[in-house]
């Protein structure tokens, strides 16, 4: 198979919060239809790292290359609208909206978005749910299923989901994980954060380790089995 | 002559009938500010001050350029709402990562020069507005007089309250408004321009303030300290219903109207203090108010 595409290339990203100086120069690419996870200890800047690609940061610097754009001065409303999507850590489910609200929210940016049976399709215990609940009474694999599926409407290319699966059961975990697969099959390009590294492991195609702001070491699927003791190491598992 | 409680029938359906009134008026103020408080994080202290803008602009209207209260009653609160634009892209927006009590001191300074500015020209004494011709006169019930431009203004008044509540609570930009009240960040990282919002948040919210003057201006004398006494009122009636909850501003407006009226009937002496009674007592036993959620 060719060489595919690089679609996100970040370049000395440097971000800060207020005047904490959070990542120090991170570098890191992902080619499209790959599913990449960022590793490493909590704090290490993960997390801050798919805030500061939507521009969710107080301020940053460096290079955000998508689709051969730079997205560097974009303010967050922006970079969606160039067809990168974010799934937050605390998932993000809104209180006052029902469930189809929330999931009919983010606006459709692109076209080629998945239409709404096939939502349903990966994640058929949103469809049971639709009726009149308010988004807070799901439970937290079924909030998890809602902040994944409302943004595979909108026709982005790039899931930025951050630890999609903390907190939930081993069963539910199974569940995101085969339909992040499936998401990669329908050719979605999947920008991972993870705590739980045997997940990762299991769907990412490549991986990178942050560190102190920084990416200090990267790994392909297949050097995990023979790496894996300087990788626990790195981890802290 | 017919007694209810001790007190003549027609007594009490009058107080009743301005009780609804004040109401309206309440209701109209009080859910703008409901909105403001939401989606901006700002407590409005202007929000009097641009009531009696509404009023002052359609007197001026009339005045000097001989526009009519149809008219005014769209023109006047779009004159505010730009008003209310032009501040919220100034100054406002720059307050919103600060602390509320920010926002309530800028908006407090505002109306202070909003309202000193109309009193430079005009003096506090007031100036008459008349009614449209159509809505003079009224209807003998039976039971009382019924004023027509008084029912107009309660229609009026209920029928943009209620379809400002589906706006937010049915629609799509209602849904983008109340997710921009839970967390304003994610909604603009799904692609969604909330600053925009904010500021058409804002001149909507005045706009509506500002109708609400239209509509007072033939009812009380346009002053330029009209919306000081009312404003009071209206952030206790806030404070009552729970900041943030569009149906409970209303129904709380209304039903504190209703209630002063009644206590003006029973109880004279009690009936400029009665709101604020209520909203000791709500305090003590429900912090969030009637109809509001805790907020963390």
């Amino acid at each position: 198979m060719s060489v595919r595409k690089t679609i996100l290339e970040v370049s000395d990203l440097n971000a800060w919060y207020g005047e904490s100086h959070v990542l120090h120069g991170v570098d890191f690419e992902v080619r499209e239809g790959e599913v990449v996870s960022l590793l490493g200890r909590n704090g290490a800047g993960k997390t801050t790292t798919l805030r500061s690609i939507m521009g969710l940061v107080g301020r940053r610097t460096g290079s955000i290359r998508f689709d051969d754009q730079e997205l560097i001065d974009l303010k967050p409303d922006k970079v969606a609208r160039r067809g990168i999507a974010y799934c937050p850590e605390e998932r993000g489910i809104f209180a006052s909206l029902t469930v189809e609200e929330n999931l009919l929210l983010p606006p459709v940016v692109q076209k080629g978005g998945l239409p709404i049976p096939e939502i349903y399709e990966l994640f058929p215990n949103l469809k049971e749910r639709l009726l009149g609940a308010s988004g807070t009474r799901l439970s937290g694999g079924e909030q998890q299923m809602l902040a994944i599926g409302r943004i595979l409407r909108t026709g982005a290319k790039l899931l930025l989901l951050d630890e999609p699966t903390e907190g939930l059961a081993p069963v539910i975990v199974q569940q995101i994980g085969a339909s992040v697969r499936r998401l990669q099959e329908l050719g979605f390009t999947v920008l991972l954060v993870e705590q739980n590294f045997h997940f990762a492991a299991r769907l990412a195609d490549r991986h990178y380790v942050i560190e102190h702001g920084r990416v200090v070491d990267r790994y392909q699927r297949d050097d995990i089995k023979t790496r894996m003791g300087e990788l626990n190491e790195l981890l802290g598992v | 002559m017919q007694e209810i409680l001790g007190v003549p029938a027609p007594l009490l359906f009058g107080q009743l009938l301005i009780g609804l009134i004040n109401g309206s008026f309440y209701a109209l103020l009080s859910l703008g500010l409901a909105v403001i408080f939401g989606v901006l994080n700002v407590i409005n202290f202007a929000h009097g001050a641009l009531y009696m803008m509404g009023a002052f602009v359609a007197w001026l209207l009339l005045h000097h350029l001989g526009i009519g209260y149809w008219p005014s009653l769209l023109v006047a609160p779009l004159i505010v709402g730009v008003f209310g634009i032009v501040i919220e892209r100034t100054m406002l927006s720059r307050l919103y990562d600060l602390d509320h009590l920010y926002g309530l001191l800028l908006t407090f300074g505002l109306a202070l020069i909003i309202e000193g500015t109309f009193i430079n020209f005009y003096g506090v004494s007031g100036q008459p507005y008349a009614p449209p011709e159509i809505l003079t006169g009224g209807h003998n019930l039976g039971f009382m007089f019924l004023p027509t431009y008084r029912a107009w203004v309660i229609v009026a008044s209920l029928i943009v309250c209620i379809g400002t509540w589906l706006l937010v609570e049915r629609t799509r930009l209602g849904a983008y408004l109340r997710a921009a009240v839970e967390n304003r960040e994610l909604v603009r990282a799904f692609g969604i321009n909330v600053p925009l919002m904010m500021t058409l948040t804002y001149g909507f919210a005045v706009a509506l303030a500002a109708f609400a003057g239209v509509l007072a201006a033939p009812v009380y004398t346009v002053s330029p300290i009209m919306g000081q006494h009312l404003i009071i009122v209206v952030f206790a009636i806030v404070v009552i219903g729970g900041l943030g909850s569009i149906l409970g501003s209303i129904l709380t407006g209304l039903g504190i109207g209703i209630v002063e009226g009644l206590t003006k009937t029973f109880y004279p002496e009690a009936s400029s203090t009665v709101v604020f009674v209520i909203m000791a007592i709500v305090l003590i036993l429900r912090p969030n108010g009637l109809f509001g959620r805790p907020r963390e």
